[in-house]
């Protein structure tokens, strides 16, 4: 017989398991993100209150969803504001059963509907990424200050605001039609890859992966492909689990960069790297969107026994489909790293070059940092200082500084 | 709920929708209910400013807020909700040529 675990242990893992569900599905129930808020908090000290005395009841998202709407409800009778309410509306759904409120199928939509509202493109781009952190994934705002090195008052403020334009401007608590669909899934697609990205690129700071925002990330990328399996979902969350796979062997336990070339590929997460190419061939089923594609770049790094053993005129090739789908000044500095890797360092140094010359890529601390590596290869000991000292000009992040500084010094010894 | 939809034009673009095609786009909106109310507006340069400081009326030429985009016309619609605005705002023909700003109307609290 299992033992009887004490109460609140059971009242947390609850929490952990179903405040995010019991949230989105008050949202909806009381049409405002403070008062579910509060409404959430006040269904949970309920639970501890009465669950000691009653029993832990046999459907805890149920119980705890009629306990935040009861208490949000009488809140505002108390203050006289019922009336905001839509009363028939309300006086409908208390006649209804409370299960009816919380079915797989209506709770698992109210979780979309959430993630759609804190992505909703009216809302600032910073805004969405705060409020989704927030309110899907639970963080905490002193959190999320911390995951993106901003004072927290700046990002309280930001999902202030956010929440008031919810209201004020009235977004609807909706998953957008068919229509609307692919442009709106786009902003939550950018949304986690923001997050995923600011989790392992940190753009600044002085560690290489800040791990728990990538593994928010890939969180809420599996929670979107359960709950709607659209084929550039599934890209994304192969894509992130691919990049993610390489995390151990991507820096020194002393944080510095080491590069793919360089990395120990037995520390590659075998286990992330097989869903990662399940999924991108699920992904390209249904045709090839940008994310499938870039998965199936990641996917080809992540089979390949070494660098000269990947198949880089399949990358090239990748990269070309990406650049028709998708035409950006970066994707086409990649696809010059690997036909570099292809056709030789001459060749991606020329494509390079063309891409600066434009002037699109001025002020990308990767596209110098390539060319600089690139003349390094061609014996351009003097092109490659100069790219390199560039490239380290424009970089915000000190592990990134002190790989090129690195760089820099061995190729002093070059010049002997 | 209601939303004023401001239509932005650059000067040089002040009439390059035809009047007949804002008409049309007018009409469609009345027959569904949902405009309160549309007009287009003369270039800022015929615009006045009026303020009132210590208790003193002044009058001055134009807006001065230096922007390149001006106040070219409204829609005053009623829709349910952003979403539903989005859709009438994208529908107003100088969309493609300027900007359409959506702004919901709040009710004065008495």
């Amino acid at each position: 017989m299992a033992a009887v675990e004490p109460i609140h242990e059971i009242v947390d893992a609850v929490y952990v398991a179903e405040s995010r569900r019991v949230l989105a599905t008050l949202i909806r129930l009381l049409g405002d993100f403070d008062t579910a808020e509060e409404a959430l908090h006040d269904a949970f000290r309920a639970a501890l209150e009465q669950w000691p005395r009653e029993g832990v009841p046999k459907n805890p998202r149920s119980w705890l969803v009629s306990a935040g709407r009861f208490k949000a409800i009488d809140g505002l009778r108390r203050q006289s504001r019922f009336d905001q309410l839509d009363e028939a509306g309300a006086a409908a759904e208390i006649a209804v059963a409370p299960d009816a409120w919380t079915d797989e199928e209506t709770v698992e939509d109210d979780r979309l509907r959430l993630v759609f509202t804190c992505c909703h493109p009216a809302l600032a781009a910073d805004a969405q990424v705060a409020l989704t952190l927030r309110e899907v994934c639970g963080l905490r705002t002193e959190e999320i200050a911390q995951a993106f090195l901003a004072p927290a008052p700046t990002l309280a403020q930001r999902i202030v605001r956010a929440k008031a334009k919810i209201r004020d401007a009235r977004i609807p608590y909706q998953v957008p039609s068919r229509e609307e669909l692919p442009q709106r899934l786009d902003t939550v697609l950018r949304v986690i890859y923001l997050v995923f990205n600011e989790g392992y690129t940190a753009s600044s700071g002085s560690v290489v992966t800040r791990h728990d925002l990538s593994a928010e990330a890939i969180r809420l990328g599996r929670l979107l492909v359960d709950l709607l399996p659209e084929p550039e979902a599934i890209g994304l969350l192969a894509l992130m689990l691919l990049h993610d796979s390489r995390r151990a062997a991507r820096a020194t336990p002393e944080g510095d960069l080491i590069l793919l070339e360089d990395q120990d590929r037995s520390l590659w997460n075998r286990d992330q790297i097989a869903e990662g190419v399940r999924l991108v061939r699920r992904a390209l089923a249904s045709g090839p969107g940008a994310y499938a594609i870039q998965a199936a770049i990641a996917a080809l790094h992540a089979e390949a026994p070494s660098t000269a053993g990947t198949d880089w005129a399949e990358i090239v090739g990748l990269y070309d489909m990406l650049l028709q789908a998708n035409p950006s000044p970066v994707i086409e500095l990649n696809r010059a790293v690997a036909l570099a890797m292809r056709d030789g360092p001459a060749a991606g140094l020329a494509l390079i070059d063309a891409i600066l010359d434009r002037g699109d890529l001025h002020d990308y601390r990767l596209a110098h940092a390539a060319r600089a590596e690139l003349c390094r290869r061609l014996g351009q000991i003097a092109d490659a200082r100069t790219s390199f000292e560039r490239a380290l000009t424009l970089t915000r992040q000190e592990p990134e500084r002190r790989f090129l500084e690195k760089r820099i010094s061995s190729l002093s010894m070059a010049e002997g | 709920m209601k939303y004023l939809c401001l239509v932005y034009l650059e000067a040089s673009k002040l009439h390059a929708v035809a009047d007949g095609e804002c008409m049309a786009c007018g009409d469609g909106l009345r027959k569904s209910g949902m405009l309160l109310a549309a007009e287009p507006l003369h270039p800022v340069e015929t615009a006045t400013t009026v303020r009132i400081r210590n208790g003193t009326l002044t009058v001055t030429d134009g807006p001065f807020a230096e922007t390149k985009e001006q106040l070219a016309g409204f829609y005053l619609i009623d829709a349910r909700d952003l979403n539903d605005a989005i859709q009438v705002a994208a529908k107003i023909p100088p969309a493609r040529e300027g900007s359409i700003e959506v702004r919901p109307v709040r009710e004065l609290q008495p």
